[in-house]
């Protein structure tokens, strides 16, 4: 099993993308087929993007086990209060200021369900929402 | 169908490789290795971008190219070759004249890459409008590009537009003019004049699976050489008809924007290598979204700064600027009665674009899992300064080549300077390992040693 970790800090998007990046560059040199390889990167970077502009902080690990993928993004912060909603195209809670750096469509929760095999969001409010993706190959 | 090597152009003259590590330092693919003190090119990972070249402070970098001498196998004689030729003569000397000192060279037809542009601007904009296709479009221009997707983004070669470059296009163009006015096919000599060493790959081993029509290479560098000594002052012969074709977007075509200005409501140009891979890394990840078109090229200042130029290449794009407005829009010019436009289009249909990872540890996903689990467990001992004077280009990169067995924890000089002072090397053992790697007698002090004596960089 490969196991890869990454820390990520609420509010910064310059780092955010980080793990999906390194991650990608494992993948492929486990050579792993390329249309899952970008699924996952595109999950995993929406992913890192909700912790930059909605959490405290959180952690990324990635783990490559036979034939899956599991992703588990863990974040420190206000937790998501209606997760049904969140799920929805065009739903978004983020603030005025990351809209203005042009995140903050409410596409990231559609797009990560779209792209990933199977997608568990668990949240507690005022505690932190874990986000955990899972892909096949 | 098994893949194949790609063919590659660069070269390495082993003489006079110093065993630096310039080239290794800029490669944007890892592909350069320093071994036995001479650098050697993984030809898998290679995209012939030209970036060694540029480094190499003792020129060891060549290209290879056919001589000239073979164009006279043939009656009829091409040069073909991109705009950027004439954008890098000085003012003085005329498109007339340039021309002329080609003819005196021995050719009998002159055609610019760029002539019937406009086949490919209809062609792209009908494949731009299918519904259904991956967004943005990368087209097939630039070479070194296309590998470089092939071998590092696997995942992009499905939005690459499968149409051929330019020169393909002029090249069956230029033919079949010819065997139109009664030529036959082996009296036919199309030599392509290249700006960089990716075009000569490209034409060695095309990107789709049909066999080039061009039949020899010559490097820009020694011709445009050749041209500067035998222009003449006087122009006595008309060269007019040879650039019928000529259009104003096709002079430009090269230069950056050249593509991106025709295709596409969003599209985006971005020049040199490095800037190109940080992008398709964004790409990939999702992050750029809303564009239908990209041009990328490999070297800055697109094919005006192409590695085989000797003009400059600000001054080069300032000049073909200037010229391209002596010449009409493809949209003002009448298409050519005689032309075959279907026969031409189709010649320029590429079946499919296959990717071919080159940075895979193996093919079998569990046994690459093993290495990497390996290669994670040897990254904890090296020192992370990335330092290269084991002769890879960085701590990860030679982690890897040891799971490959290409190289050994001795390589890492820190690490073997760890284990001397633990006891465990003896000095001559960890001396002796070294010069393995940079070569006998490398480190003895000597004031004439290569690189050193008035070869300062």
């Amino acid at each position: 099993m490969i196991e890869l970790k990454f820390r990520i800090e609420g509010g910064d998007f310059d780092r955010a993308g980080t793990a999906s990046s390194e991650t990608k560059k494992v993948l492929k040199q486990l050579n792993i087929d390329p249309k899952v390889v970008k699924r996952m990167v595109v999950a995993l970077y929406e992913a890192e993007v909700n912790v930059a502009a909605h959490a405290w902080r959180g952690e990324v690990t990635v783990s490559v086990k036979d034939h899956q993928i599991l992703a588990v993004v863990k974040d420190e912060g206000p937790g998501i209060a209606d997760i049904g909603r969140a799920m929805l195209e065009g739903f978004s809670t983020a603030s005025p200021k990351v809209r203005e750096m042009g995140f903050g469509a409410g596409m990231g929760l559609p797009n990560m369900k779209k792209n990933a095999d199977e997608l568990k969001v668990e949240s507690t409010p005022d505690v932190g929402t874990t986000v955990t993706m899972i892909f096949d190959f | 169908m098994v893949q194949e090597v790609f063919h590659h152009a660069i070269q390495i003259d082993e003489a006079k490789c110093i065993g630096c590590i310039h080239c290794m330092r800029v490669c944007p693919t890892e592909a350069i290795r320093i071994k036995d003190g001479k650098a050697t090119i993984i030809q898998e990972r290679c995209i012939d971008c030209g970036q060694c070249m540029r480094a190499c402070p003792a020129k060891a970098f060549y290209i290879e190219q056919n001589d000239l001498k073979m164009i006279e196998q043939y009656k009829y004689r091409i040069a073909l070759f991109p705009a950027v030729l004439i954008g890098q003569f000085p003012d003085k000397y005329s498109e007339e004249q340039i021309y002329q000192a080609m003819m005196d060279l021995g050719f009998t037809h002159m055609i610019e890459v760029e002539q019937p542009i406009k086949v490919l601007i209809d062609l792209t904009r009908e494949y731009l409008r299918e519904e259904m296709i991956p967004k943005p479009c990368i087209s097939t221009f630039c070479p070194a590009v296309v590998r470089l997707i092939q071998i590092k983004y696997p995942a992009l070669t499905d939005n690459i537009i499968p149409i051929k470059a330019p020169h393909d296009l002029s090249a069956h163009f230029i033919r079949q003019a010819l065997i139109n006015q009664g030529a036959k096919k082996e009296e036919i000599g199309i030599f392509y004049i290249t700006p960089c060493a990716a075009k000569i790959s490209a034409v060695k081993s095309p990107v789709g699976d049909q066999p080039s029509v061009v039949s020899g290479v010559i490097s820009m560098n020694d011709f445009y050489n050749k041209l500067r000594q035998i222009i003449r002052k006087e122009v006595t012969i008309d060269t007019r008809q040879q650039r019928w074709h000529l259009t104003r977007e096709g002079i430009l075509w090269s230069t950056s924007r050249g593509e991106s200005s025709r295709f596409g409501n969003r599209a985006i140009a971005i020049d040199g290598i490095h800037s190109v891979v940080k992008f398709f890394d964004r790409l990939e990840n999702g992050e750029v979204k809303g564009f239908d078109f990209l041009e990328m090229r490999a070297c800055d200042q697109s094919c005006a700064g192409g590695i085989l130029l000797t003009g400059n290449r600000f001054t080069t794009t300032e000049r073909l600027e200037q010229r391209s407005k002596n010449y009409p829009s493809y949209l003002d010019k009448d298409q050519d009665p005689e032309l075959d436009i279907k026969s031409l289009t189709a010649s320029l249909l590429i079946d499919e674009i296959k990717p071919h990872n080159a940075f895979r540890l193996d093919d079998d996903i569990s046994k690459a899992m093993e290495k990497m689990s390996k290669a994670q467990r040897i990254i904890c001992f090296l020192p992370g300064i990335d330092c290269g004077a084991c002769g890879a280009p960085n701590c990860q990169a030679l982690a890897e080549d040891m799971v490959q067995g290409k190289a050994k924890m001795s390589d890492c000089v820190f690490l073997q300077q760890r284990w001397e002072n633990e006891g465990r090397i003896g000095t001559g053992k960890a001396f002796h390992n070294m010069e393995k790697r940079w070569g006998e007698g490398r480190f003895n002090a000597d004031c004439n040693k290569r690189g050193r004596r008035n070869e300062g960089f």
